[in-house]
């Protein structure tokens, strides 16, 4: 057992964990964000998607000691205080969630998306999205979505 | 057989700042050791406990070795941790060598070329789904091909190259480098070593058990690209199963050098066909002297397949071998 030191939402955050804990079970079961999701845990469907220094990463594949001193985000920090993100007001208002596990992950991707290219086209979406499986196959409102987050972001 | 678990067994972790300290420590601990770049093949194959290191050396702190760089005679150096994301958007590499990045921009998916590496992506393991689920195949110690019998899965297995095991390489920037002819440098505890791309890829006949020539104790330091001769035509084709992310079924690299209307010179290479990229000399011969055209193109494609033998259910990645080959040199701008 050793103390990994994280920088998450903004807050420097430390527990202890063994060496080969993932950052998906260090942030679930150390931190007690439960916000990233555990899916298939081998890198295929993105459901614990995480923004690691500004880029969409897969927690389930990332050893927590290797996010020490990084600067780390999870969907419990894309909310703007009170307020949801943009991305997540659109999810709400287009309806892109269904049973909702997937969204998590959706949308750290689309947030990390937006944040490098704020008006993406549809195909940019579609791209960047294209790590993170909806089993809902609901993509056309989430694409929906996220295009509109981009138009209120950039009035 | 596999029984996926949901946690990885305990490992020690190593976390080296330079690459002396890596390589020491990756000559200490041998076959005992497992080197760690982007961790998606390797925690693929530890959740599924079927490799089960004791030492962990993890290459992520390793700044030296992530970066690309100018080098004198006008190519470019590439640390085997560079990001793939970073090898796709670099403007250093899009302008002199848009042939690997676009290679690198067609690997998997964001997240996955966000932290997976150019170095992992080259010595990744093959994805023969009964090696993959551990069973004792030749290529796992054992002695027997599950994939080669008349009875097997063998869709995505070899049509090239078969030497007992019928595996295939996975890579989609390994082709790309081979048409670069890129040079791979090898660092152990004697000191550095450099190969040709080529020949840095092996196949079973060579070691069963490996997919490189690197050995317990060895690291992929770096990736060189010399200088690209200027006008040079290239062309990358990934055909996969699924458009939005996927492992290639083959793939096709080259590089043509065009003088007027003939074809001085050319690299050609196909992946996912053998154990390892193939540089098609057959194919390249024919190119050379004839314009790349369409009647080029299907004989050069016809030439690559001539020595390409079926599994069961995989003949029609013969056709697909001639036909990446056509446009490769027809098709390259």
């Amino acid at each position: 057992m050793q103390v990994v030191r994280l920088r998450v939402n903004g807050d420097e955050r430390a527990c202890g964990v063994p060496a080969h804990y993932t950052l998906l079970e260090t942030l679930r079961y150390g931190l007690g964000l439960t916000g990233s999701k555990q899916g298939c845990d081998k890198g295929d469907c993105g459901a614990c998607t995480v923004i690691l220094d500004g880029r969409a990463v897969l927690s389930c594949l990332t050893l927590a000691r290797e996010a020490e001193g990084r600067e780390l985000r999870t969907v419990e920090g894309l909310a703007i205080g009170t307020e949801p993100h943009p991305v997540q007001d659109q999810f709400d208002l287009a309806g892109a969630a269904q049973c909702g596990f997937c969204t998590p992950g959706i949308l750290c991707s689309s947030v990390a998306l937006l944040e490098r290219n704020p008006s993406p086209s549809r195909e940019e979406v579609r791209a960047a999205l294209a790590g993170n499986l909806c089993r809902c196959t609901g993509y056309e409102k989430i694409y929906d979505a996220v295009e509109a987050a981009a138009r209120k972001m950039g009035q | 057989m596999a029984v996926i678990r949901d946690m990885i067994p305990p490992f020690e972790l190593y976390q080296p700042s330079g690459v002396e300290d890596a390589v020491r420590l990756v000559g200490e601990h041998g076959d005992q050791g497992w080197v760690l770049a982007g961790g998606l093949d390797t925690f693929d194959w530890l959740k599924d406990r079927i490799k089960r290191p004791a030492a962990v050396i993890d290459l992520g702190g390793v700044a030296e070795l992530g970066g690309i760089s100018e080098t004198d005679d006008g190519g470019l150096e590439i640390g085997a941790m560079a990001r793939l994301t970073a090898v796709a958007e670099s403007g250093d590499v899009r302008s002199r060598f848009p042939l690997l990045a676009e290679a690198a921009g067609l690997v998997a998916t964001p997240q996955i070329r966000n932290q997976g590496t150019l170095g992992g992506n080259i010595v990744q393991d093959t994805r023969c789904w009964y090696y993959r689920s551990g069973w004792p195949c030749y290529r796992a110690g054992g002695n027997v091909c599950y994939a080669g019998t008349s009875r097997s899965m063998n869709r995505e297995h070899c049509i090239l190259g078969a030497s007992r095991c019928v595996a295939v390489n996975p890579s989609d920037t390994a082709p790309a480098l081979v048409a670069l002819d890129a040079e791979m440098t090898v660092a152990n505890a004697s000191g550095e070593r450099t190969y040709a791309a080529r020949d840095f890829f092996i196949g079973p006949e060579i070691d069963i058990t490996r997919m490189t020539v690197l050995e317990p104790g060895d690291l992929l330091t770096r990736v060189r690209l010399p200088a690209p001769q200027p006008g040079a035509r290239w062309y990358f084709e990934k055909i996969r199963d699924r458009k939005s992310w996927d492992f290639s079924l083959a793939s096709v690299a080259s590089v043509l050098h065009v003088d007027g209307d003939v074809v001085r010179d050319a690299r050609i290479v196909v992946n996912g066909v053998a154990p390892y990229p193939v540089r098609s000399d057959a194919a390249e011969a024919v190119a050379r002297g004839r314009a790349p055209d369409d009647e080029t193109g299907q004989m050069a494609g016809e030439a690559a397949v001539q020595d390409a033998r079926a599994l069961r259910h995989n003949d029609y990645k013969i056709a697909l071998m001639r036909n990446l080959v056509k446009r490769s040199v027809r098709d390259a701008a």
